[in-house]
């Protein structure tokens, strides 16, 4: 077969959260010629940025479906992935709470699921052995399904850290590229079309998320429809850490997990997810409602009645791809040689992420296409994040110091952020406010950047040479501060 | 390294603070995170602050200022750019461009100031984009930065900074469209409504808040309604303001992080609780301004701190301080500041009321006051005589009505 790269497959993933990446940085593992092109100006900013975090242990999904293959092999997978690109998974373990006596059959269900599936360590706690576990627990549960391999990541430190590493074994990021065309020609994929210019490919990874859908119909190919499934959530201070040590599940229904309770990398608590089915029209509808986080809190009150609602730092909404036949659809096209479609990546999709990619390249691409996969001899798996250095030894961080002093000038004062962490984040790609704030937590502590949002300002401004007023919160024309007050 | 009195923060409270324990003849070390000293004090560049404290009139900078003449004719050693990471016992971690230290100290006192409640604290529904901060924010971008937030402004909330920078925007070119307040009064000075609003025809909105906030990317609309007596917005009230900025001037929390998981706190002010000496439930740590309780005004901030630094001073010597009385809060009492008394000072009773009060009676041991228009905003401020607290084994503070 004949490639445009000359001798290398010329891949293009639609997409850079976190599945996009970690399929791009697999590619690079064979040799690919990878480019990844993403709408939104930083990586993960799609589904990948707003959702729970979880690292699933695997007992939900029913057996026999791509969901429960590939999340309790992903879970499994994220010990080594997150050793080779340095990001943080914390196993806290889960437990699924049981009121009476019909919830306890469903978590025996999902007990039997869970061994199906190959889930170790399951087991089901009493009321009291539960209780001593989570104190904060309300004291009418009977039961708790513990799990002990669930766990939290950040999601989109997964997906830079793959696409960090990706670029470092040769692909290539576009940012702010919207894909607007896909050309085809002898049903052969041919090129990608942005509204920035051009991208020649053979192959074509569509791990456009909630857009999966619209970009499979710009190259003819099959797809599954999607549309936006709406979480809330609401996010509590650090403090109240010391309330939460695992993640908390209600016995799911039929369409959802519920509304949980999730102690995050950095201590702050996590609630919700609401599951609120919007249009497919409604793909960027990120906003949050009075209805969604009134019935956020009612929920966690029955899971943990204490949490303190009072130290509460923020609110958000997230989309979730939603699809008909809820199971991920990862195939090639039949229509359209080297069209792959990897959507409808719902729960558990952060789970399985790394599991996909494998599943992907090794499954899809290499034995149901035929593209013979050649081990890239150069390719690095390491990827070293950035060193937050308050979580070091007082003794390494003075070594690091003595050396940079900028490593000594705390920027953000909640999070203990240092200036040389927000230049190495402007460095590895850091645009915007948000950008730094996902990469090294900088205005994300307590006073939610009020004190340093114009110190973090001012090292961009000046990293990047450019005015203050140039600076954006986000994607698009999120600009934050208008002209000077006088000249 | 080892110091006798180490204060934290090196605003109105702790420059005052060092001061006083400088005073007393021990070594003192003062703390502050920010390049220069002063505190938010830096940033406030309109005037009214010092008529108590310096007896006349000064701008932020310029109190300040002062502060900083009086601290620099004593032996103090300032370290600016310096951050607490973790206070343990009477041993402190700090980390700057010099290093990750320890230091060891004889007592401290904590004057870390307040911080502005967060806009996402208050969970108004809607969208994220940018054009959204706090009061303070907005002063820091106009007077340190010399950068506007934006073209049109909406206020939610009338503290006394909201009403700062709603002149404050209006005199540099920003379109001030209102300021919405939920309770039926207004929660800054009554000087402050005139000179910030009035004398600007910028309308207030009182019993109304924002319901919701629009944009994708900046801040384009903002939909306010009116709200019952428990605060639920009313339906068919909704007005929609087209702004580009929203600022947030919802109140003070005072900064405890670093001592909240050892100390206890005061349930009222949301601060450290002191006694009227400054000193905390643990023996060793005293504190002084914002961090224990919001005040009105800064002189109040410095007086208590000069207080809170003297004893820590005497503490880190030696002496024998008596031991305290609790103070409790009782009827119509929002805020109360200190939180227990000892004999080995005078008491100056700080409260807050929890309605507005025409007539009112305060009362306290044997002490009896009578008061008139109270407002929740307007913090009472009262020296209570010792005399009239002899005797007690604890003490309560109520206002009744009259």
């Amino acid at each position: 077969m004949e490639f445009v790269g000359g001798g290398r497959v010329k891949g293009v993933v639609i997409g850079a959260g976190i599945v996009g990446s970690l399929i791009a940085r697999e590619l690079t593992r064979y040799g690919f010629d990878v480019s990844i092109i993403e709408k939104e100006a930083d990586i993960g900013w799609g589904v990948t940025k707003a959702n729970s975090g979880i690292v699933h242990a695997g007992y939900d999904d029913e057996p026999g479906t791509l969901r429960a293959a590939l999340c309790a092999k992903g879970n499994a997978m994220y010990e080594k992935l997150s050793k080779e690109l340095d990001f943080k998974v914390k196993r806290t373990g889960s437990f699924v709470v049981a009121f009476n006596d019909e919830e306890l059959e469903i978590l025996k269900e999902l007990i039997k699921r869970g061994e199906t599936n190959g889930v170790p360590d399951l087991k089901i706690l009493d009321r009291d052995d539960a209780l001593s576990m989570e104190p904060h627990l309300n004291p009418e549960i009977k039961y708790a399904l513990y799990a002990p391999t669930a766990g939290v990541i950040f999601p989109w430190d997964v997906a830079i850290a793959a696409v960090e590493n990706a670029t470092a074994n040769g692909a290539k990021l576009f940012l702010n590229e919207k894909v607007v065309d896909i050309e085809v020609k002898d049903g052969r994929v041919k090129k990608v079309i942005t509204d920035k210019g051009e991208h020649e490919a053979d192959l074509v990874i569509n791990a456009a998320g909630l857009y999966g859908d619209e970009i499979a119909r710009m190259a003819g190919a099959e797809h599954v429809p999607i549309h936006p499934r709406k979480g809330e959530y609401i996010i509590l201070d650090n403090k109240v850490s010391k309330m939460v040590k695992r993640v908390i599940f209600p016995t799911p229904s039929k369409k959802s997990k519920g509304i949980l309770v999730v102690p995050t990398l950095t201590g702050e608590v996590l609630l919700g997810p609401t599951a609120q089915d919007l249009p497919p029209e409604m793909k960027d509808n990120l906003s949050t409602t009075a209805e969604g986080l009134n019935f956020v809190k009612e929920k966690v009150i029955k899971l943990m009645p204490n949490l303190p609602f009072n130290k509460t730092l923020k609110t958000f909404a997230g989309l979730r791809p939603e699809s008909p036949q809820k199971d991920f659809f990862i195939k090639k096209s039949d229509k359209v040689w080297g069209f792959v479609n990897v959507i409808a990546i719902r729960s558990p999709g952060l789970t399985a992420a790394p599991a996909i990619a494998k599943y992907v390249v090794e499954k899809v691409i290499e034995e149901d296409m035929g593209i013979t996969l050649e081990k890239n001899e150069s390719f690095n798996p390491i990827r070293k994040g950035i060193t937050h250095f308050a979580d070091l030894p007082p003794e390494e961080w003075n070594e690091i110091i003595k050396k940079d002093p900028k490593a000594g000038k705390i920027i953000c004062f909640c999070n203990k952020v240092t200036e040389r962490e927000v230049i190495e984040a402007i460095k590895r790609g850091a645009r915007t406010l948000d950008g730094i704030k996902f990469r090294t937590r900088a205005m994300a502590g307590r006073c939610q950047a009020n004190f340093c949002t114009t110190r973090v300002m001012r090292v961009l401004a000046r990293e990047l040479g450019v005015d203050m007023s140039e600076i954006m919160l986000k994607s698009g024309n999120s600009w934050v501060v208008d002209g000077k007050v006088r000249r | 390294m080892r110091t006798d009195v180490l204060v934290i923060g090196g605003g109105a409270a702790g420059m005052g603070a060092a001061i006083a324990a400088a005073k007393e003849g021990v070594k003192v070390t003062l703390l502050e995170r920010e390049e220069k000293t002063g505190g938010i004090l830096n940033q406030c560049i309109h005037n009214g602050f010092g008529l108590h404290y310096f007896k006349e009139e000064l701008t932020g900078p310029e109190y300040a200022e002062r502060l900083k003449k009086i601290l620099g004719e004593y032996d103090i050693d300032v370290v600016t750019d310096s951050v607490v990471k973790v206070i343990k016992n009477k041993k402190v971690v700090t980390v700057s461009c010099d290093g990750v230290k320890e230091i060891e100290t004889s007592s401290i006192v904590f004057a870390t100031g307040a911080r502005e409640k967060p806009f996402g604290a208050l969970m108004i529904p809607g969208d994220r984009p940018s054009g959204i901060f706090t009061a303070g924010v907005v002063q820091k971008f106009i007077n340190i930065e010399n950068r506007l937030p934006g073209k049109r402004a909406l206020i939610l909330g009338s503290g006394d900074i909201g009403l700062i920078m709603a002149r404050r925007l209006t005199l540099e070119g920003v379109e001030v469209v209102g300021v919405v307040e939920r309770m039926p009064y207004p929660g800054g000075l009554a000087r402050n409504i005139r000179q910030c609003l009035e004398d600007f025809d910028i309308p207030l909105y009182l019993s109304s808040t924002v319901v919701e906030v629009r944009g994708k990317e900046r801040l384009e609309k903002v939909v306010v309604a009116k709200v019952d007596e428990a605060f639920n917005p009313i339906p068919g009230t909704e007005k929609t303001f087209k702004v580009d900025t929203l600022v947030l001037s919802a109140g003070l929390l005072p900064m405890v992080s670093l001592v909240s998981d050892f100390a206890t706190l005061n349930g009222t002010s949301g601060g450290l609780a002191t006694s009227n000496i400054g000193q905390s439930s643990v023996e060793w740590l005293f504190g002084a301004g914002n961090s224990t309780v919001v005040y009105d005004l800064v002189d109040y901030v410095t007086i208590e701190g000069e207080r809170a630094g003297k004893f820590a001073a005497l503490y880190a010597k030696g002496e024998k301080l008596s031991e305290k009385i609790p103070i409790e809060p009782g009827e119509n009492v929002r805020v109360l500041h200190p939180r227990w008394y000892s004999k080995d000072d005078g008491l100056t009773i700080y409260t807050r009321v929890s309605k507005p009060i025409e007539k009112a009676k305060l009362v306290i041991g044997n002490y009896e006051r009578t008061l008139t228009n109270l407002m929740p905003s307007e913090m009472v401020v009262l020296k209570v005589p010792a005399r009239y607290l002899e005797g007690f084994n604890k003490l309560e503070v109520s206002i009744k009505e009259v």
